[in-house]
């Protein structure tokens, strides 16, 4: 599992949006699984992004049928496992556009893992929350990870993954500027100095 | 060097199409001298049609390749290809009010140049208002469909207008054609050719510049966040 | 190709039910061809003789405006939420979304055709001349040629600044042999003079042709970055 910090524009959503294919690189090439052709591993990599990626107007188990459908699994009782593990209720009929801020980002996990993904890509996924949902937030980060997910987890709030991240990269212009096992407590102190 | 032996040609090409058309052509019987228009009408519209096919090209090259070079052709091309279009819109019913009796006539040939023209002025506009790095790639699909467009557009409007009875009889000037008359057209034809390379290659350099100048933009606001990054 | 047509069914379904719920874009466009309607009939206030005559022109114009409210709405759906985006880094394929969006559009423009014919019939005081079953393949031809295309610019008019006026600026243009070929097919129904043999294959070549580009090319376009 890899934390990434940096400044705000110093490039980490587009790191991931590169990774995951939806930026192109300025310069250079991405290989995944030791190949660069998309095709090749857009199945084995998950991607929750900064904004939801979900319908509004559909409920919660709508929204999983579907995004399960584009990965070629038509499995009802897969995607009621997948909401259930983000601790909601398949049943429930709310629409997602009247979903609590938390409820969104956990279902939006959600749909970023419905594939059992090797490598999961997170966008500032403890943003707008408080902290109890924040703190649950970070305990289903650490359950995917201890079942073998390598986990690239780009957020502003280090003290979220001070026990879980195993190694953290500071990005700054683009680059990667640092890179540390763990997490310091001065990575602690200057993530929070960039938050205030 | 080169652009400069080209711009000698062009302009010596250009002098000798314009004798060639004024004065080496004779005067044609019916129409009197309105007629040496069509020196300037067909030349252009020809040369405004192989501009649009050199776009189509580029733009094919550019999807398959992704290369800038091609995008930049691809925009000097439908750049000059709607100028030399309009000289032909604008010409055409200059001629057409003393000769036809009225400005304008929605015949066959008429309407394909208008919604060509229509076609590529769209395609530029989709270039202007598009942002960020898609245009290129937006701007040759496009450009591909604008091109397959033509023929069928070209069919629909010779079948609607054959449909109805004609309201103005185009004289058939192409078959009859003096020797010296046809001189004066191909003189004509190969100085605009000349002249649209002109215009291409400013431009195509102009874009070029351009794209330099944004990729080196980028490139320096990284450097520089870089420089500023010493925690 | 069984993923893409059970990807296109999945996304089909998700549009008809997303459209079922807001009602978004049927309601704007009845309404919007509704007021064109009228307006025409102010602007012209035609005989029933005369408006057999134009009838072709006025109605296509009236849907050809409200078909662009709906394709301007079809995809400003995938926009909220970035909801694209997990379409594009999932593994299904580009046309699936292209096809599914469509297939959607189709179905909203021909029912609000559906629900407007009648009124047209009503305010022009319309009797077809000739065999008025032959307006089916025409509508069916012409809507798809509008939303086939239509759906594709759309799609490339998201990268643009002011997008809704984009549309019909490049749409348009394009259009234009499609638009003559629903026009002049509409109006030989109608007063019955001649057969719309060629106008129907016309129709028919153009969308074929189209479609077949559309599906080559949608994958550059959704991916275009």
């Amino acid at each position: 599992m890899y934390a990434i910090f940096g400044d705000n524009g110093a490039g980490k959503s587009t790191l991931l949006r590169v990774i995951c294919g939806l930026a192109r690189p300025t310069a250079g090439t991405i290989h995944i699984f030791g190949s660069r052709e998309r095709s090749d591993f857009t199945a084995r990599l998950g991607y929750m992004g900064h904004a939801p990626l979900l319908y509004d107007e559909m409920t919660g188990m709508e929204n999983l049928r579907y995004f399960a459908g584009l990965y070629g699994i038509g499995d009802n009782a897969r995607c009621q496992q997948a909401i259930v593990a983000v601790g909601l209720d398949p049943a429930l009929t709310r629409h997602v556009g009247e979903y609590s801020q938390g409820m969104r980002q956990r279902l939006s996990l959600a749909r970023a893992a419905i594939h059992d993904p090797e490598i999961l890509l997170l966008d500032e996924p403890f943003s707008n929350l408080d902290p109890g949902s924040a703190r649950a937030m970070g305990r289903l980060v650490a359950e995917m990870r201890d079942r073998s997910k390598t986990i690239l987890v780009v957020t502003h709030q280090a003290a979220h993954l001070a026990d879980i991240a195993d190694e953290s990269l500071w990005m700054a212009a683009g680059r990667i500027a640092a890179w540390e096992r763990g997490i310091t407590a001065a990575d602690r102190a200057a993530a929070s100095a960039v938050l205030s | 060097m080169k652009f400069r032996i080209l711009a000698v040609i062009t302009f010596l090409l250009l002098s000798y199409a314009l004798y060639q058309g004024m004065w080496a052509a004779p005067r044609e019987a019916t129409m009197g001298e309105i007629q040496r228009i069509f020196y300037y009408h067909v030349p252009s519209a020809w040369t405004s049609f192989l501009c649009f096919f050199a776009n189509f090209i580029a733009s094919v090259v550019y999807l398959a390749r992704r290369n800038l070079k091609a995008d930049a052709f691809a925009v000097s091309t439908a750049e000059v290809g709607v100028v030399f279009c309009t000289v032909v819109l604008v010409t055409g019913p200059l001629w057409a009010r003393p000769v036809w009796g009225i400005w304008w006539t929605w015949d066959a040939r008429l309407t394909t140049t208008l919604v060509l023209w229509l076609i590529y002025v769209s395609y530029l506009i989709l270039r202007r208002y598009s942002t960020g790095q898609a245009t290129p790639t937006l701007a040759a699909a496009l450009a591909i469909f604008g091109f397959i467009d033509v023929p069928i557009v070209y069919m629909s409007i010779r079948w609607w207008r054959t449909q109805h009875p004609q309201p103005v009889i185009a004289g058939g000037q192409g078959s009859g054609l003096d020797p010296r008359m046809w001189q004066a057209v191909l003189w004509n034809w190969a100085a605009f050719m000349a002249f649209a390379a002109l215009l291409i290659w400013v431009r195509y350099r102009l874009e070029r510049a351009r794209q330099e100048l944004d990729e080196a933009h980028a490139l320096r606001a990284v450097g520089q966040a870089e420089g500023s990054f010493t925690r | 190709m069984s993923s893409l047509a059970a990807v296109t069914a999945s996304n089909l379904r998700k549009d008809l039910r997303l459209e079922w719920r807001s009602k978004d874009a049927v309601n704007a466009m009845l309404f919007f061809a509704l007021l064109v309607v009228v307006i025409f009939s102010f602007a012209f206030d035609p005989t029933a003789e005369e408006s057999r005559q134009i009838a072709g022109g006025l109605v296509w114009v009236a849907f050809l405006f409200a078909a662009i409210v709906a394709l301007n709405q079809a995809w400003m759906r995938e926009l909220r939420n970035q909801v694209l985006d997990a379409y594009r880094v999932s593994p299904a394929p580009a046309n699936a979304l292209f096809l599914g969006k469509a297939l959607g559009n189709f179905l909203f423009i021909c029912a609000v055709e559906a629900l407007l014919m009648p009124l047209f019939v009503v305010f022009y005081n319309l009797r077809s001349v000739g065999p008025a079953w032959q307006l089916v393949p025409v509508f069916l031809l012409g809507t798809w040629a509008l939303v086939v295309v239509g759906t594709f610019f759309a799609a490339i008019s998201l990268h643009t600044r002011s997008r809704e006026v984009m549309l019909p600026l490049i749409l348009f243009p394009i259009s234009i042999p499609a638009l003559l070929g629903m026009v002049e097919a509409t109006t030989m129904v109608l007063t019955g003079i001649e057969t719309p043999a060629f106008w129907i294959s016309l129709l028919v070549v153009y969308d074929v042709v189209f479609t077949t580009v559309c599906l080559l090319l949608f994958e550059t376009v959704l991916h275009a970055e």
